[in-house]
C-alpha cells in the first residue's frame, strides 16, 4: 500500500513539475526579453521551490539537491540582490532541463538518473556571487552555504568555498521560506483557480468519452423505437433522455478540451535555443493561446508542428546579415496562431523569411523526376508548393543545404490529415511563408453522411464532403459519360472523374444491370484537394457518429477509417476518402490531368475562379467572376419602363437602372434583337443595385482564369481561354462607370 | 500432485478445439453482422457487441475447414487479443472441461498445415482429442489472409 501511495506521489509530482519548468523557461525567456517584472520572478522562485519541497517530502534527495541551488540564486534575485545577465538566463536554462533530465529519468526507470551536474551546480552557485546590486553580499551569501547540503548532493567544490567569507550568516536560513508562504498568501486571489480545479487522470476522461459514446448509440435507438410509439409518458421520456444525452455529451467533450498553447508552451524555448545555434535572431508571436482542441488531436499536431516551427527558424528565417542586407529588420518575427472556424480549429505559421524559392523547388523535382521538366515550366506557384509535400522531397534539400530533422514535410501532411486536417502554403520569395493548417474538434465524434449501396450502409466523414448530385432518368442517361471506360461527370464544366462504390468495394447491387433508367447519386467528395464523385445507390442521412478503430486485422484495407454503431445497434464503416480515391484510382488521374492541362497555359497564371458565360448584343462569348454577381433575374419585356433616358425595372421595392451591355463594347452593331424575357445580371455595391442587360445566360463554369492580354477594347479587360474557347472578360466597373458615372461616386456618398 | 487448466471448449468441424478459459471473454449466440469489403475471407464481419466493435473470424475458414451449411448459424467465442476482443466463430459450444496437466502433447507431426501452425498442444481425453488453438496465432492474420483466400 505504501508502494501505491509513493507512486502517485511520484506521479503528481511528475505532473507538476514538468508543467511547471515549462513555465519556467517561457519567464526565463521572457525575462530575457526584459519583460518580466517582479511577479515574473516570484512565479520561478515558487515554481522551483515546490519542485524542491515536494521531491524533499518523498526521499528524492538528488532533485532536492539541484533544486535547491537554483532556488538560492533565484531568491537572491527576487529579493533584488543580484542583477539579471544573460550568463545567469542560459544557466538557469540549462538547470531546468537538468531537473527535467533527472524528472524525465524516474518517470521512465523510477531513479533520478546517475548524471553528475557539479559542474552545473558550480556555475549556478559562482553566479550567486557575480554582481551584488546591493551591499550586503555577504549577508545573502551566508543564506544558502549554511543551510545543511541534501545527502547526495555534490561535494561543493573549493572555488566556490573560495569567495565565502569568514563571518557567519546575519539573517536565520529559513527567512526566505517564510517569505515565500507571505508572498504565495498574498498571491491567493490569482491562483483562485487551482481551488476549483482538480486532477483527473486521461484514461478515466477517455473511458467517460467511451461511456457518453455508448450512451449515444443507445439513445439514438430508443428514439428509433419510440417514435413509432404513441405513450405519451415513454415519449416524453425519450424526449428527455435525448437532450440530456446531448447536453452530456457535449460537455463531456469540453472536459477533454485544451488550450492549444499547452503544445506551444515548449516553443518558445526552441526557437530560443536554435536561433542560438544557427546565429539567428528571433522573435516568437503567439496569437490565440486559449484555442481549445480535444486532447487526441493536440497529442496528435505536437510533432508536425515542432517539426514545422523547426523548419520556419532554420529555413524560413535568414541571418542577421542577409536580412540588413535585404533591407529587412535584423530580427526574423516567427508568428503562430489559432483560432476557431467554421467547427474548426485553424493554425497558422507566418514567417517574414526568405520564403520559397520556386526556380530552386521545381530544379529538385525535376531532378527527382517528380515532375517532367515541361510540367515544371508550366507549374503554378501553388502546383510548385505543394511539391514540397511529396515524399522523398526535403525542404532542406530545397531551400539550404543543411540537413532536415525528424519527419520530413510529407510526414507532416500525412500526420494531419490522418485526424481529418489539411496544410496549405502560401509563400512570397524573400517575403516569407505561411502555412495554413486546418484541423477538427474532435476526433471521436464526427458528423457523418451516412449512404447505402450494395445493401450495405457507409458513413463519409462530412469534411471530405463538399456536394450532392442527383440525376433522374434521362438525365441520369446523359449524365455520365466514358471516357476510355473511365466514368465521367461533367459538374458545371469541370470533368469530376466518377468511382461507383459498390463495383469499387466488390458489392453486388441490386441496380447494377438497371442504373441506367434509375436515379444517379453522386456524392462529390475532395481528398488531397482533388475533387472526384462517388455513385452511390441511396444517400440516407447526415448523423453525428461515434468513431470505433478497426481491429489490426482490417488495418490494410486502406479503404475504410473504422467502423461506428447505427441507431439500430448495426455496424457500419466508415469510409477513408482519401483511401478510397487512391483505391479507385480517381485521385491520381486527376492530378495527371490537371498537370498536362498546364502545358497550354500562357503568360498570367490566376487562381481558379467561377466564372459567369453570357452572350451579350454581337460577341459570342463573355464571361464575369461570379463574386461580382449578386443574382440573376429575369423580367418580362413588359415590366421595363423608362426614366428618363434610362431603362428601369421595378426591383424589390427599388427602381433597378437597366445597362445594355451591347452599347458599350466596341465592335457591337447596337442592340441585337431585345430578348424576351430580359436576361439580367444585377450587380451590387454599397446597396445600389444596377442591372446589366446581356442577351444569354449560358453557364456558370470554374476555372483557372489565364489572362491572354488585354487588347485595349473599351469594356473588356482582356480575353481568356474558357473551355477551350476564346472568351472575353467583361470589365463590369468600367461599363458601369461610363453609363452611370455617378454609381460609384454616389455609392461612396452612401 | 499435477496442476490443472481450465478450458472454454467447442466444435468446428467435428473437431475438438480447446481455449483457455482466461483467454475467452464471453460466448454469445449467432449476430447479424456487418460484412468488410475487401477484406480477407476468413473475415465473416463486424458485431456489435454492447457498443464495442468486434472483428468475427470465421474459424473454419481459418483452419481451411469446408464451408459451414448456409443453415447453421455459428456461435460467437469472443477471446481477449493484444488488439482488444476478437470473435471466433464455431460449430458449436461444449462444456468448460478442467484438465490435468500430464495428459498434454505436443501436436503430432503428423498435423498438417494451417493446424500445425495454430494448435498449441493436445490433451488427451479418453473420449477424444481436445485440441488447444493458439488464439494470439489464430487473429493474427498477416500472414495467413491470403492463404486461406487462396483455398
Amino acid at each position: 500500500m505504501n508502494e501505491n501511495l509513493q507512486q502517485q506521489l511520484i506521479k503528481d509530482l511528475l505532473i507538476e513539475s514538468l508543467e511547471g519548468l515549462d513555465n519556467f523557461d517561457r519567464e526565463m525567456l521572457a525575462l530575457e526579453k526584459g519583460e518580466g517584472n517582479a511577479e515574473t520572478l516570484n512565479n520561478v522562485f515558487r515554481i522551483i521551490h515546490s519542485i524542491k519541497g515536494s521531491s524533499g517530502c518523498i526521499g528524492l534527495n538528488k532533485i532536492e539537491s539541484v533544486a535547491h541551488v537554483g532556488e538560492s540564486l533565484l531568491s537572491l534575485l527576487r529579493d533584488g540582490k543580484l542583477a539579471f545577465n544573460p550568463e545567469m538566463i542560459s544557466a538557469l536554462l540549462e538547470y531546468s532541463d537538468a531537473l527535467k533530465a533527472m524528472l524525465g529519468s524516474l518517470e521512465k526507470t523510477g531513479q533520478q538518473g546517475d548524471v553528475d551536474y557539479s559542474a552545473l551546480l558550480q556555475k549556478l552557485k559562482s553566479l550567486q556571487t557575480a554582481r551584488p546590486v546591493e551591499t550586503a553580499p555577504a549577508a545573502n551569501f551566508g543564506l544558502f552555504e549554511e543551510e545543511p547540503a541534501a545527502p547526495s548532493a555534490p561535494a561543493p567544490s573549493p572555488e566556490s568555498a573560495k569567495p565565502q567569507p569568514a563571518t557567519l550568516p546575519v539573517p536565520p536560513p529559513n527567512v526566505p521560506e517564510k517569505a515565500v508562504i507571505e508572498k504565495e498568501v498574498a498571491a491567493r486571489p490569482m491562483a483562485s483557480v487551482s481551488d476549483t480545479a482538480i486532477r483527473v487522470d486521461v484514461g478515466q476522461l477517455d473511458k467517460l468519452m467511451n461511456l457518453v459514446g455508448e450512451l449515444v448509440l443507445a439513445r439514438n435507438q430508443i428514439v428509433q423505437f419510440t417514435a413509432q410509439s404513441q405513450e405519451p409518458t415513454l415519449l416524453n421520456a425519450a424526449q428527455r433522455i435525448n437532450t440530456i444525452t446531448t447536453e452530456l455529451q457535449e460537455n463531456v467533450m469540453k472536459t477533454r478540451m485544451q488550450p492549444i498553447g499547452n503544445v506551444w508552451a515548449k516553443f518558445p524555448r526552441i526557437v530560443h535555443d536554435m536561433a542560438l545555434d544557427l546565429g539567428k535572431q528571433v522573435e516568437l508571436v503567439m496569437e490565440g493561446k486559449e484555442t481549445d482542441l480535444d486532447r487526441t488531436i493536440i497529442e496528435a499536431i505536437k510533432d508536425p508542428l515542432t517539426h514545422l516551427i523547426r523548419n520556419a527558424v532554420d529555413h524560413g528565417i535568414e541571418t542577421p546579415a542577409i536580412r540588413r542586407a535585404a533591407g529587412k529588420p535584423e530580427k526574423g518575427t516567427l508568428t503562430l496562431r489559432a483560432f476557431h472556424e467554421g467547427g474548426q480549429v485553424n493554425i497558422e505559421i507566418l514567417d517574414n523569411g526568405r520564403g520559397i524559392n520556386i526556380a530552386k523547388v521545381k530544379e529538385k523535382a525535376v531532378q527527382r523526376s517528380l515532375v517532367t521538366p515541361d510540367q515544371a515550366a508550366t507549374m503554378s506557384d501553388r502546383e510548385v508548393f505543394s511539391l514540397i509535400f511529396l515524399p522523398g522531397f526535403s525542404t532542406a534539400d530545397v531551400v539550404t543545404n543543411v540537413s532536415g530533422r525528424g519527419v520530413g514535410m510529407d510526414v507532416v501532411k500525412t500526420n494531419i490529415e490522418k485526424i481529418g486536417g489539411s496544410v496549405d502554403v502560401l509563400s512570397e520569395e524573400g517575403q516569407g511563408t505561411t502555412l495554413k493548417i486546418k484541423i477538427p474538434l474532435t476526433l471521436a465524434i464526427i458528423p457523418a453522411l451516412i449512404v447505402t449501396s450494395g445493401a450495405e450502409r457507409f458513413a463519409i466523414p462530412q469534411v471530405s464532403l463538399l456536394e450532392l448530385v442527383r440525376m433522374e432518368a434521362e438525365q441520369a442517361r446523359k449524365g455520365i459519360e466514358m471516357l476510355y471506360g473511365a466514368p465521367i461527370y461533367r459538374l458545371r464544366g469541370q470533368l469530376l472523374p466518377l468511382a461507383y462504390l459498390n463495383r469499387e468495394l466488390k458489392l453486388e447491387s441490386p441496380t447494377t444491370g438497371s442504373t441506367n433508367d434509375t436515379v444517379v447519386n453522386i456524392v462529390v467528395l475532395q481528398a488531397d484537394g482533388r475533387q472526384f464523385g462517388m455513385i452511390v445507390d441511396e444517400i440516407n442521412d447526415t448523423e453525428e457518429i461515434v468513431v470505433k478503430p478497426l481491429g489490426k486485422q482490417l488495418k490494410s484495407i486502406t479503404c475504410f477509417a473504422g467502423a461506428t454503431i447505427m441507431g439500430d445497434g448495426k455496424v457500419a464503416l466508415i469510409l477513408d476518402v482519401m483511401g478510397f480515391a487512391q483505391h479507385a484510382n480517381v485521385i491520381a488521374e486527376v492530378r495527371d490531368r490537371s498537370v498536362s492541362g498546364k502545358n497550354k497555359a500562357a503568360d498570367k497564371v490566376d487562381e481558379r475562379q467561377t466564372l459567369l458565360l453570357f452572350n451579350a448584343g454581337q460577341n459570342a462569348r463573355m464571361a464575369i467572376p461570379l463574386s461580382m454577381v449578386a443574382r440573376l433575374e429575369e423580367f418580362p419585356r413588359s415590366q421595363v419602363e423608362w426614366s428618363g433616358k434610362q431603362e428601369v425595372v421595378q426591383y424589390r421595392g427599388q427602381i433597378l437602372p437597366l445597362i445594355q451591355i451591347a452599347n458599350y463594347l466596341p465592335n457591337a452593331t447596337g442592340i441585337s434583337a431585345p430578348t424576351d424575357p430580359v436576361q439580367v445580371v444585377v450587380y451590387s455595391e454599397a446597396g445600389r443595385s444596377v442591372g446589366l442587360v446581356v442577351s444569354k445566360i449560358n453557364d456558370i463554369v470554374q476555372e483557372t482564369l489565364t489572362v491572354k492580354r488585354n487588347n485595349g477594347r473599351d469594356g473588356i479587360l482582356g480575353s481568356a481561354v474558357v473551355q477551350d474557347k476564346v472568351t472575353d472578360l467583361l470589365d463590369v466597373i468600367g461599363i458601369i462607370r461610363a453609363a452611370d458615372p455617378s454609381f460609384y461616386e454616389e455609392t461612396k456618398k452612401i | 500432485m499435477t496442476n490443472t487448466k481450465q478450458f472454454c471448449t467447442f466444435f468446428v468441424n467435428d473437431l475438438f478445439f480447446g481455449v483457455e478459459v482466461l483467454k475467452v471473454q464471453e460466448v454469445i449466440r449467432y449476430q447479424g453482422m456487418t460484412r468488410v469489403p475487401l477484406a480477407p475471407a476468413t473475415i465473416q464481419g463486424l458485431i456489435n457487441l454492447r457498443g464495442q466493435i468486434v472483428t468475427a473470424i470465421d474459424l473454419r475458414r481459418r483452419l481451411e475447414l469446408p464451408p459451414r451449411d448456409a443453415e447453421e448459424l455459428p456461435m460467437n467465442v469472443v477471446v481477449r487479443s493484444d488488439d482488444g476482443a476478437v470473435s471466433l466463430l464455431v460449430d458449436e459450444i461444449g462444456d468448460v472441461v478442467e484438465i490435468q496437466d500430464d495428459i498434454y502433447e505436443q501436436p503430432p507431426e503428423t498435423l498438417k498445415g494451417v493446424a500445425r501452425e495454430l494448435v498449441q498442444g493436445v490433451y488427451k481425453l479418453k473420449e477424444q482429442l481436445l485440441l488447444i488453438l493458439d488464439t494470439e496465432k489464430t487473429v493474427n492474420l498477416a500472414n495467413a489472409g491470403n492463404r486461406a483466400q487462396g483455398n
